[in-house]
């Protein structure tokens, strides 16, 4: 901006002239409108900012961040975020800040994934030359993505415990794991003494299964000779664990839920809350991730399927190897905004009282405490972190799928 | 440009504005009703029925500070909040006055910028269990799913009855009052916890009530009464006296049909504001309270209208009776 203006000096210079033509400079002009803009958009939010803390201490409210020490004084809905962090009514405002985030984190990266999986799926059935496959998939996008995602949230979650039974008559397979309207009751693993070694054995056949990969694909490359690895890779990272597993006996032990006065006890309780949740979300997201889909693969010229099906590839490997990759690159931006905001819609889940971020600490804490501007602005920090380390991932995976050497 | 001045100029003035606090009573009679917050429907505290007309003796505190300020007992703008919204709505100047079953403690007091402005209930937590679980007492619930709503001293209490009893429980949380109890009719949990007088009144409004029980242990102490903003005493005084003009009337024994006979008591005619100037102190016209009192009602006709034995919510004096027949309800002399 500086050199604008001294090149603009120096041509008014040239032609020897005086600070009328400075004025009339577009450039220069831009530049004074802008800083003007600045310093009113500063101003305002100081002044904002100014009265709302002169506000808050001519109404004796209390300020600052020492709340976060004291006890919280409140049961949580156990799941994840309790175990992790260990909850108890005796723990700080802060550690429901942390229960609250790891439910929240749970939600999106399962959301996440789910959305991907099932978005992808219906992307490309959309354009399937089977008429009744390509219909229902567009039936279902035009269903989930134009009802409101809250309606949904709260439809399934009713839906979920109203349609399954008490837990009395939960509905049990092998009586190893239980569906109830209380939740879905897993086997607790509990590992013993030398489980480690098992969980070694799964990452060392996660690096030989990479390494092996590598090896045919170098030797793909060198010599044309395709080697398919997908029964390597499974029997590294799912075969030598168990092998392993069962050479040193067995180190697991299973927490089965067995019914109590009122509950299934035990086990490893999956809360409807978050069933429904994460189904709702998945089920929403996955619509604009379809059309995404879709939309990248219709963007790839029909010249290269042709010229795949020219050189012989079958429907599955040219869409495998030309054009997914190819609509990828166009899908990911959109599918970018999609993740942003499954991870923002997650705080809905206070209506059906899921514990996220903002059902217990920007809910139960913030009343309880009652200073909302901390509060609030401790849980939007959270949000806009988060937000940001996914566009920042997505921006990573973008560069690395451009096209090469353009 | 000049439209971008003009919009930083207003914003400005906006943001100025909120750092300038008028009287809330001017505020209110300024534009002619008073703003009061309240649940989002409690059958007997704060409801409104179909034709839009809400009832209710957390209600009945709002309508009597409108004709104390207003002389009209209708002029009053109800704002239905749920438990989590109620001070942030009230702090922020949204409402005049919290009318909405909450209970009265020292950190809510001392530490929100609230000023609590009486009792008009005296409740305590209970504890409503289906009839078919055999359950006859709160210390059998171990191991229970508890439906509790979010953001209220219940939640706070519950947690530390669990502690103290060594019974371990699931709480399901849920944001309104609705949802907790669809919670519970849909066997989400077994136990529905909350103060005494919502579960009767929630009781009443079951299908069938007698599928229900409510447990005989009351496990805290729940004042319930409306709340102001700190810092405007004037305001507080109205609030807090219009209350207390309820209470007083009853004690003294003048109902809404019989305000306008004339006596020979002292205290009644100081009560009505025919002798005295209690009304210059609160800065209020003479009739205030004969407004209250007309229109509204004195505390025992509130009471019994909406929440009394021959009501379906069905819940006796106990201990809101006058400490003069019983109960605890006081009020200081109006002199």
């Amino acid at each position: 901006m500086k050199k604008l203006i001294l090149d603009s000096l120096g041509k008014s210079k040239h032609r020897g002239s005086n600070f009328r033509d400075l004025l009339y400079n577009n450039e220069v002009r831009a530049f004074f409108f802008q800083v003007i803009t600045f310093v009113l958009v500063v101003g305002l939010f100081y002044t904002a900012i100014g009265n709302l803390f002169e506000n808050i201490e001519e109404r004796g409210i209390n300020t600052g961040f020492s709340f976060l020490n004291n006890r919280a004084g409140f049961d949580i809905l156990p799941f994840l975020g309790n175990i992790v962090v260990d909850y108890t009514p005796e723990s700080s405002n802060l550690t429901v800040f942390y229960v609250g985030l790891v439910n929240t984190l749970v939600v999106a990266f399962i959301g996440i994934i789910l959305s991907t999986l099932i978005g992808l799926l219906i992307g490309i059935a959309r354009l399937s030359n089977n008429y009744l496959i390509s219909k229902l998939a567009g039936g279902y996008i035009e269903l989930f993505r134009n009802i409101p995602i809250l309606l949904q949230i709260l439809f399934w979650y009713n839906l979920f415990i109203n349609i399954f039974p008490h837990p009395k008559q939960s509905l049990a397979f092998f009586d190893i794991a239980f569906l109830n309207q209380r939740g879905l009751y897993l086997p607790k693993p509990i590992p013993e003494d030398g489980f480690l070694f098992v969980t070694l054995a799964f990452i060392i056949g996660i690096i030989a299964a990479y390494f092996i990969k590598k090896f045919f694909k170098k030797k793909h490359e060198l010599t044309g000779a395709h080697t398919s690895t997908w029964t390597y890779t499974l029997g590294l990272v799912i075969g030598f664990p168990v092998i392993v597993y069962f050479l040193i006996g067995s180190p697991l032990q299973f927490d089965y839920a067995v019914l109590g006065k009122f509950n299934l006890k035990g086990g490893m309780a999956v809360v409807p809350e978050f069933l429904a949740l994460t189904f709702a979300l998945s089920v929403y997201t996955a619509t604009y991730i379809a059309e995404a889909i879709r939309s990248g693969i219709e963007a790839v010229d029909k010249g290269q399927k042709e010229a795949a099906a020219a050189i012989g590839l079958s429907p599955i490997q040219s869409l495998k190897l030309i054009v997914l990759p190819q609509a990828l690159r166009v899908a990911i931006p959109p599918t970018i905004n999609q993740y942003l905001n499954l991870t923002k819609n997650s705080s809905l889940a206070t209506v059906i009282g899921y514990p996220e971020l903002m059902s217990t600490f920007g809910g139960t804490v913030l009343n309880q405490v009652g200073q909302a501007v901390e509060i609030l602005a401790m849980a939007m920090l959270v949000y806009l972190v988060i937000s940001l380390f996914i566009s920042l991932l997505l921006n990573y995976v973008n560069k690395k799928m451009e096209i090469q050497g353009r | 440009m000049k439209q971008l001045l003009k919009l930083t100029a207003a914003s400005l003035l906006v943001v100025g504005a909120l750092g300038v606090q008028a009287s809330t009573l001017s505020d209110v009679q300024a534009k002619g009703h008073v703003s009061c917050g309240v649940s989002k429907g409690l059958a007997g505290f704060s409801s409104a029925d179909s034709s839009g007309t809400w009832t209710g003796v957390d209600v009945d505190v709002c309508r009597a500070v409108a004709a104390a300020t207003l002389g009209d007992a209708t002029k009053v703008k109800f704002v239905p909040l749920t438990a989590k919204e109620r001070f942030t709505a009230l702090q922020s100047g949204e409402i005049d006055m919290l009318s909405r079953n909450t209970t009265w403690t020292i950190t809510r007091d001392a530490s929100l910028g609230l000023n609590f402005a009486g009792v008009n209930y005296y409740d305590g937590q209970g504890f409503m269990v289906k009839s078919s679980l055999g359950v006859s007492s709160a210390m059998e619930l171990g191991g229970a799913a508890i439906c509790i709503q979010a953001g209220t001293t219940t939640e706070l209490n519950l947690a530390d009855w669990g502690k103290a009893n060594g019974i371990d429980y699931n709480s399901v949380v849920s944001d309104t009052n609705a949802q907790t109890l669809s919670n519970y009719d849909a066997g989400r949990c077994d136990v529905l916890t909350t103060d005494a007088s919502g579960l009767y009144s929630m009781r009443a409004g079951a299908n069938d009530p007698s599928e229900h029980v409510v447990l005989p242990e009351i496990i805290s102490k729940e004042p319930l009464g409306p709340v102001v903003r700190q810092g405007d005493d004037q305001w507080f005084n109205i609030v807090r006296w219009s209350l207390n003009a309820m209470i007083t009337a009853e004690e003294i024994g003048v109902t809404s049909a019989t305000v306008d006979m004339v006596s020979n008591n002292p205290e009644r005619e100081r009560l009505m504001g025919r002798s005295g100037s209690t009304h210059e102190y609160v800065g209020l016209t003479s009739d205030w309270t004969y407004q209250i009192i007309k229109q509204v009602g004195n505390y025992s006709e509130s009471f019994e209208r909406n929440i009394g034995v021959n009501t379906p919510i069905g819940i006796a004096r106990g201990v809101n009776a006058l400490w003069s027949q019983g109960g605890i309800l006081y009020s200081p002399p109006f002199r």
